[in-house]
């Protein structure tokens, strides 16, 4: 069983004053932020200025040097890797290259998390810590996760056998396949055409659509915050469409965030980084408009 | 003020500390990872599947080569000391020898050497691109321990393994000692076998399998350890494969040395 889906407005992830240092060098310098249910934030910034550790701490798999992490109202901190799965099992992350594990089938990457999550494991079987959960339920959760990525006939095939973009899409499946409250994407787009950048995006808001997900999304290009704060996937014509939504509405639910060497140099909406003037982040807007 | 004599003594001091630091805390690393590897074997989950998968390919696999330098040393080790013994009209007694050297020795030692070849660099880099490609974080984030799952089943499928492989290198090399002894020395096969097997003491068994099983613990833990700490893509997943090689290689020599000594004077 799926966990319950966050009400909406509920804090889900908050990072208070969070820094962390590789040899000296910040990866992250006193971050600070709040996610709630429903809400998205785009997080822009060159390569090493700290997007993939940020989405990295917030599900414990780096611990900080200092400041405070919550997820799920939870501090996690200084959080044992054994509490963690809990939690993280309410959580879903599709890492930069898909990260999917060459030695299994896509049926069997995509049921890992279903077979693996202790918490997921224990809700399938309340009474058995432990035990798998039933192998039909799984099964037809794959499968249907599979379709919603639209690679319904790849269940035998291994993750070499398939393009960038697939590949991609099948970390998009195993991440979403618990159905979890947040989802963290470190550059799904990154290294694909145009083609299929467009559609890893509308499938990111076709998830967001159907089941009001707080989304953190890692990107370099403008387009792709651009489209996510701006359109919205309509399920009965499969296309997607620019939201009806004001600009003050969508400014509360999607922001963005533009890194700098481990610091966030800009958080707000879309009109206020149009706006800004600081020379580095407009770079990030002047690429997406290249 | 301080005197030149305590500021070269601070320096050389800082020095010396700072020279030691790495080492250190990669030994401690070392011992966190083989604790938590130890520990998880008596903790759930248990993924039996992956410690028979292992036991095919570190022990399965490691056969035909393991029984071929056993037959060749057990062959070499014959011939030279059979034109040793010559000399003081004991050519009889090359069994013995030969058992000895093999079962106490170069059976645990070329096996392990040959398994750390094999098996150290093998697990070094399928867990070294693992980790590179973030798979183990993806491990992590969907629910299982690492170390549980890639670490343990290593770690016992090596420790059941290296000393099954020994016992067959030693038995393989009495026999291509055998066949030597018998066709170029005209030693018969039961002076030769009844040599080899008479002059083995019960203390002679146990190092001969002692020393596999501590050969395969470390075996095991530094290719995990080099290969789940991998950094820098490709080509530290080269590093790691090699640094596995030689560390445990190392050890190997280092531990049989401390292990014979402690038979020869304590058991």
């Amino acid at each position: 069983m799926p966990p319950e889906p966050e009400s909406p407005r509920r804090e889900v992830v908050r990072f208070e004053e969070v820094s962390l240092h590789f040899g000296g060098t910040p990866a992250l310098d006193r971050v600070s932020f709040e996610l709630r249910a429903g809400e998205t934030r785009i997080v822009f910034g060159a390569a090493g200025s700290g997007k993939t550790t940020l989405l990295k701490t917030a599900l414990g798999l780096i611990k900080p040097d200092s400041g405070r992490i919550f997820l799920f109202g939870a501090e996690i901190t200084d959080m044992s890797e054994q509490e963690l799965f809990d939690l993280r099992a309410r959580a879903g992350i599709l890492f930069q290259e898909g990260a999917l594990f060459d030695s299994l089938t896509i049926e069997e990457n995509v049921a890992y998390p279903l077979l693996n999550q202790p918490a997921l494991r224990e809700a399938a079987h309340p009474n058995g810590a432990g035990r798998l959960a039933p192998a039909q339920t799984v099964n037809e959760r794959v499968r249907e996760t599979l379709h919603f990525v639209e690679l319904d006939q790849t269940l035998e095939k291994l993750p070499s056998e398939l393009s960038g973009g697939m590949r991609r899409r099948v970390g998009i499946a195993r991440a979403l396949v618990t159905e979890p409250a947040l989802l963290l994407y470190d550059s799904p787009t990154a290294g694909l055409d145009p083609i299929t950048a467009n559609t890893i995006i509308s499938l990111i808001l076709k998830e967001r659509e159907l089941r009001n997900t707080a989304t953190i999304l890692v990107t370099h290009r403008y387009l792709d915050g651009h489209l996510i704060a701006n359109f919205r996937y309509n399920p009965s014509s499969g296309a997607l469409e620019r939201t009806s939504r004001t600009a003050e509405a969508a400014s509360v639910t999607t922001k963005f965030f533009v890194m700098k060497e481990g610091q966030l140099a800009f958080q707000g909406s879309e009109a206020e980084l149009q706006a800004a003037s600081d020379p580095y982040v407009r770079k990030f807007l002047r690429h997406g408009s290249s | 003020m301080a005197s030149v004599r305590e500021r070269c003594g601070k320096a050389l001091g800082d020095f010396v500390l700072d020279f030691l630091k790495s080492p250190v805390e990669t030994f401690q690393d070392f011992l966190v990872l083989s604790v938590r590897a130890v520990r998880n074997i008596f903790r759930s989950p248990h993924y039996v599947d992956d410690i028979f998968q292992q036991m095919d390919v570190i022990g399965v696999g490691s056969l035909p080569i393991v029984m071929l330098i056993g037959l060749f040393s057990g062959v070499v080790m014959t011939m030279q000391m059979a034109r040793a013994l010559q000399q003081y009209g004991a050519q009889g007694q090359v069994g013995q020898i030969v058992s000895i050297a093999l079962v106490r020795e170069l059976g645990p030692v070329l096996t392990a050497v040959l398994v750390a070849g094999r098996n150290a660099s093998g697990i070094a880099s399928e867990l070294g691109s693992m980790k590179v490609t973030e798979q183990i974080d993806a491990m992590r984030a969907l629910g299982t321990d690492p170390i549980q799952k890639l670490v343990t089943p290593r770690l016992i499928a090596t420790a059941f393994v290296l000393p099954l492989l020994t016992i067959i290198a030693d038995f393989i090399g009495l026999i291509g000692g055998a066949v030597i002894a018998y066709t170029l020395l005209n030693i018969s096969l039961s002076q030769y076998f009844t040599s080899a097997w008479m002059t083995l003491q019960y203390n002679d068994l146990v190092q001969g399998l002692l020393k596999p099983f501590v050969f395969a613990i470390v075996i095991a833990l530094v290719g995990c350890f080099y290969g789940m700490r991998t950094t820098g893509g490709t080509q530290g997943v080269g590093r790691a494969t090699t640094k596995a090689v030689v560390v445990s290689s190392v050890w190997i020599f280092f531990l049989t040395s401390m292990i014979t000594r402690f038979f020869l004077y304590y058991a």
